[in-house]
């Protein structure tokens, strides 16, 4: 979108507020839903990739070592990564304001 | 020339659909609306209307279905009837927000229980505040006539938008009437084709129907409330430019007898017919009374209506619906509110009746005028009257 979100009025609209830019869903910040944040613990990571499997957000990513990182652009905070992970490599933090 | 032929309406709606060159019909036969898709998918099925017939599985999957057809850009047609049109009411929203010219005619039918097959205008009141241009209609040949109209509506650029056209249920959809079937030339001048400005199609990709967060869902709902409110003039304009081609003419509001009426009686739809014979009599009594038919529901013609109504003493107005425990009639509601800021307004009295199918004769009307200048003049203490109904 090329105006802020704030700035949009009702004639920025496109008909039937059909979108026109394709995925630009990927604009969309869901990381400010999230209450709790993985904290990664890579000593005890085994690079085994369940975390990557099982986020439903799709938001980690393998980084050049080969461990697992959430993007916190996306990331909503479920937890499920933590859940998952075999050695207990990743605990969920509460966020700050 | 076309010619003027005896023929049940609900098979003239079909030839109309077919003249209108549709390319997609998706939709489930529903008692009193079976007649028109029986028509439709005969005319598929033997070639004669070179269409796509989509036999869904419910009126959920016939509204879904016709989304995904005027979003391609193709022209779409569907009808239901009563709880059809309640069990795809929730994809009526969609159609309407996501500006997809679809037409339908709904086939008026009181709603259950008891189970009722017979018509009333509840179907039509629960799906008021849908978002659809919607018309009502009186006889055979109107119906025929807003069938091509709400193609060219709806598929107007300035529009976009999707028209319900309303009829009785077996008082209109099962009678036999001498109609008159334009000729397929005329047609195809005055519809054109339909050219949706942003159709899906793999080279221009586009999510439609998408998910409106709460910074932008209010934008989205008045661009929906400005653009049904702009569409009467498209309405207006259509409706002339039909005259002109077909010789034959309508208006939001229609009157009889009502220029000079002290008393004037409101309706919507076929029984219309009926209570014009009722005036007609009451006239030649010498009693000043009038008829004012709404034809145009949505967007609601807030001018015309004052305008037609600005010279009387007392309007009654007849809904074929109850708001169960409100203030009597949907429609009658509207009209108050409609006019009751003006300084000079007739009073106004309500009564429901002709539900279910049952029927207002001449004298029925004429009873009911009488009832409502009685009320006019001694009041009541009721919110609404209803005609008819054995104590």
């Amino acid at each position: 979108m090329a105006k802020p979100e704030s700035e949009l009025t009702w004639r920025d609209l496109e008909i039937g507020s059909i979108v026109t830019e394709p995925g630009n869903a990927s604009q969309y910040r869901t990381g400010d839903w999230r209450s709790q944040r993985p904290s990664h613990d890579f000593a005890k990571c085994i690079k085994c990739g369940l975390c990557y499997i099982f986020c439903p957000e799709g938001c980690l990513s393998q980084t050049a070592e080969g461990y697992f990182e959430a993007d916190l652009f996306y990331c909503k905070g479920c937890g499920i990564c933590a859940q998952e992970c075999p050695t207990g490599a990743i605990a969920m933090q509460q966020e700050e304001e | 020339m076309a010619q003027r032929l005896g023929m049940e309406v609900s098979v003239a709606l079909g030839e109309a659909v077919k003249l209108a060159d549709a390319d997609v019909i998706a939709a489930y036969p529903i008692t009193p609306q079976t007649h028109i898709v029986e028509h439709l998918a005969e005319l598929v099925a033997d070639g004669e209307l070179d269409a796509e017939y989509i036999p869904v599985e419910s009126e959920h999957s016939a509204m879904s279905a016709c989304l995904g057809a005027a979003a391609s850009g193709a022209r779409t047609f569907t009808a239901s009837a009563g709880q059809g049109l309640e069990l795809m009411h929730e994809v009526l929203y969609v159609a309407s927000s996501m500006r997809l010219p679809i037409v339908m005619a709904v086939v008026n039918r009181a709603l259950s229980a008891p189970l009722s097959v017979w018509g009333d205008h509840s179907d039509a009141m629960a799906v008021r505040d849908t978002g659809w241009i919607q018309l009502f209609t009186e006889n055979g040949q109107d119906v025929v006539d807003q069938v091509l109209c709400a193609f060219r509506i709806a598929e107007d650029r300035r529009v976009l938008l999707p028209v319900m056209i309303h009829l009785d249920g077996f008082h209109l959809s099962h009678v036999i009437e001498p109609i008159t079937l334009p000729e397929q030339t005329q047609v195809e001048q005055f519809l054109g084709t339909n050219q949706y400005p942003l159709p899906l199609h793999p080279n221009k990709p586009v999510a439609m129907g998408d998910f409106g967060p709460p910074f932008i869902y209010t934008e989205t709902k008045w661009a929906q409330e400005v653009n049904l409110r702009k569409s009467k003039e498209v309405v207006l304009e259509c409706w002339q430019e039909f005259g002109r081609t077909f010789k034959r003419h309508y208006q939001p509001v229609e009157g009889y007898h009502s220029e000079d009426a002290r008393v004037l009686l409101l309706t919507m739809g076929s029984f219309s017919e009926t209570a014009m014979t009722a005036i007609e009599r009451m006239r030649q009594n010498g009693q000043e009374v009038g008829l004012i038919r709404l034809r145009l529901w949505r967007p609601f013609p807030f001018s015309e209506v004052r305008r037609a109504v600005k010279n009387a003493e007392l309007l009654i107005v007849l809904d074929r619906a109850i708001s169960f425990g409100g203030p009597g009639g949907p429609v009658c509601s509207e009209i108050r509110s409609a006019l009751y800021n003006q300084e000079k307004r007739p009073k106004i009295v309500s009564f429901v009746g002709g539900l279910g199918g049952r029927d207002i004769t001449v004298d029925g009307f004429e009873q009911i005028i009488t009832r409502g200048i009685e009320i006019g003049q001694k009041g009541s203490e009721q919110e609404f009257e209803i005609f008819g109904v054995r104590e």
